[in-house]
C-alpha cells in the first residue's frame, strides 16, 4: 500500500535509529502526544531499539482515556433510557464508568450501536424517526470535523431526533498544562500528526518559545516516528528551540482551512475536565448556542451523577508522562483489557493497553520482538 | 478510533448534498466524506479519519522526506558507522 509500505522499511528505520545514536550525547525525555503513536511505538518495538539516552513518555492524546468520568456516566444513563438508540465509536463501549460500561447497558437490553463515522449515526436517525438517536461525540481535533459535520447535516436534513453528547478536547492547552507543571519532565514533543493535519501547526511556535522546547510534527509509521525523534534530538543537542514538520506529506502550516471553518461554525472554546488529569482551562470545545437543539447534555435529564474513579488507577499520572503503566500496582493484576479499571487499559491508543498487549510488564524488559 | 489511514479516492459523488467518495485502502473499499478535501480528485491519496478525508497527501512532500532520509544514510556509508567518533 502506497504511503504505508515505504514508511515501514526496516533497513531505513534501523539506519535512522543509528543516526539518532550518533546524534545524542546525553539523556533526553521526549513525549509523543498521540496515543496512536504510543501504540505504534510499542507495537513495532521502537522503545526497545532506541538508544538509552532517549526516553519516550506517553502523552494524553487518547480520546477515550481523557473523556471525563461524569460524561461517561451520563452517556451510560442516557443509553439506558427507553426509546433510545445510543451510538458511539467502538472504543467507548468498554470504557469503565463508575458502575458499568456501555457493553453492559447493551447486555441489559439497551440499543447501543457502534458507528464508524458520525454520519452513520445521522443515517440511523433518518431511518428511525420514532426513536431518539444520540451520538457520543468525543475526541481531539481529529474527530471534530466529522462530529461537527454530523450536526450540520442533521440540521440540513431537518432531523429533530438527533443529538450529540459532546466531549471535545484540544492538544495545545494540554501541552501548556504539561510544560507548565512543576513536575514536568518533558524536554521535547512529538506533536500529533493528524491533529496538525486538521489544525496546522501555527499554534505551536509560541509554545516552543515560551517553554524553550522543540516540537516536531510527527506521523504514525515507524519511519515517521524515528524521523520525528531524530529531528527532536538534533534540536535538543544543538540547543535549538522551534517547530519542525516531519510529516510534510499530510501536514501544512495552515492545516485544513475547510475543516477549521466548520469546527468554528459548530463549536466554541470551553473549559474541559480531562479524566485523571483534572480541569484544564479553555482546553476543549462545546456546541455553540445556535446548535443547542442538538445538545444531548441538556436534552436528557438523567438526574444526579456521582462519579467515582477506581482508587487504584494512576492513569492521570501516566497521561501526564509522570509514570509508566508498569508502575501501577493494578497493571496486569486487577486491571486487564478484559477487566479494565481505567480507560487507558481499554482503547488501542491507551498506554496501559499497549503495554499489556505487547508485553511491557516490567521496566527495562529485554527486546522480545522488533 | 483515532487512527487516520491513507487511502486512494476511486470515485467521487454526492449523497444528501454532501460530497462523498469510495476510498481504496489497499484492497478494502469504504465510503468516506470528501467535504474537507474539495481539491482532491479520483486517484489522489487522502488520510481518512472516522469516515472523513482530513488531508490530501502530497506526493512531492513524501518524496522529499524519503530523499532526505536516504541522504542521511548515504552520509553514514561515506563516513562509516557511528562509534562515538563524533
Ligand atoms: S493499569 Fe489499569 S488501573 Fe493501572 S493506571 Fe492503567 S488503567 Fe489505571
Amino acid at each position: 500500500m502506497k504511503y504505508v509500505t515505504e514508511y515501514r522499511d526496516a533497513a531505513l528505520v534501523k539506519r535512522t535509529i543509528r543516526e539518532i545514536e550518533r546524534t545524542v550525547t546525553q539523556p533526553w525525555v521526549l513525549m509523543e502526544i498521540c496515543g496512536g503513536q504510543t501504540h505504534a511505538i510499542v507495537r513495532h518495538g521502537l522503545d526497545q531499539v532506541l538508544p538509552p539516552e532517549i526516553e519516550l513518555v506517553h502523552g494524553p492524546g487518547c480520546p477515550v482515556c481523557v473523556t471525563p468520568l461524569e460524561l461517561v456516566d451520563k452517556a451510560l444513563a442516557i443509553a439506558a433510557q427507553p426509546g433510545m438508540i445510543f451510538t458511539s465509536y467502538g472504543d467507548m463501549l468498554r470504557v469503565p464508568g463508575t458502575a458499568r460500561d456501555l457493553f453492559s447497558v447493551r447486555a441489559n437490553g439497551g440499543d447501543v450501536r457502534v458507528v464508524y463515522s458520525p454520519l452513520d449515526a445521522v443515517k440511523i436517525a433518518q431511518a428511525n424517526p420514532d426513536k431518539e438517536v444520540v451520538f457520543f461525540a468525543i475526541g481531539f481535533e481529529t474527530t471534530a470535523p466529522a462530529n461537527a459535520m454530523s450536526v450540520l447535516q442533521a440540521k440540513a436534513l431537518g432531523l429533530t431526533n438527533f443529538s450529540v453528547l459532546v466531549s471535545h478536547v484540544c492538544v495545545p492547552p494540554a501541552m501548556h498544562a504539561i510544560l507548565g507543571s512543576a513536575h514536568n519532565r518533558v524536554q521535547g514533543f512529538l506533536a500529533a500528526g493528524h491533529v496538525c493535519a486538521v489544525m496546522g501547526y501555527w499554534e505551536y511556535p509560541p509554545l516552543a518559545e515560551k517553554y524553550r522546547t522543540p516540537i516536531v510534527v510527527t506521523g504514525f509509521e515507524p519511519l515517521d516516528i524515528v524521523q520525528g525523534i531524530l529531528a527532536a534530538a538534533r534540536m535538543l543537542e544543538a540547543g535549538q528551540v522551534g517547530v519542525e514538520n516531519a510529516y510534510g506529506r499530510a501536514v501544512t502550516y495552515d492545516g485544513n482551512r475547510a475543516a477549521q471553518a466548520v469546527i468554528a461554525q459548530v463549536f466554541e472554546v470551553r473549559d474541559r475536565k480531562w479524566r485523571g488529569v483534572g480541569m484544564i482551562p479553555l482546553s476543549g470545545w462545546g456546541l455553540r448556542p445556535a446548535f443547542a437543539a442538538f445538545d444531548a447534555k441538556t436534552r436528557f435529564d438523567v438526574g444526579d451523577i456521582q462519579p467515582q474513579e477506581s482508587p487504584l488507577c494512576i492513569a492521570g499520572q501516566i497521561l501526564q508522562g509522570l509514570r509508566k503503566p508498569h508502575d501501577c500496582p493494578a497493571f496486569g493484576v486487577d486491571c486487564t483489557p478484559e477487566h479494565p479499571l481505567g480507560a487507558t487499559m481499554v482503547s488501542a491508543e491507551g498506554a496501559c493497553a499497549a503495554y499489556y498487549r505487547y508485553g511491557r510488564h516490567f521496566a527495562n524488559l529485554e527486546a522480545t520482538h522488533v | 478510533m483515532c487512527l487516520g489511514v491513507p487511502g486512494k479516492i476511486v470515485a467521487r459523488y454526492e449523497v444528501d448534498g454532501l460530497p462523498m467518495g469510495k476510498i481504496d485502502f489497499g484492497g478494502t473499499v469504504r465510503e468516506a466524506c470528501l467535504a474537507y478535501v474539495p481539491e482532491a480528485g479520483v486517484g489522489d491519496y487522502t488520510v481518512i479519519h472516522v469516515g472523513f478525508a482530513i488531508s490530501r497527501l502530497s506526493e512531492e512532500e513524501a518524496q522529499a522526506t524519503l530523499e532526505m532520509l536516504r541522504e542521511i544514510i548515504q552520509l553514514e556509508e561515506e563516513i562509516g558507522p557511528a562509534d562515538g567518533a563524533l
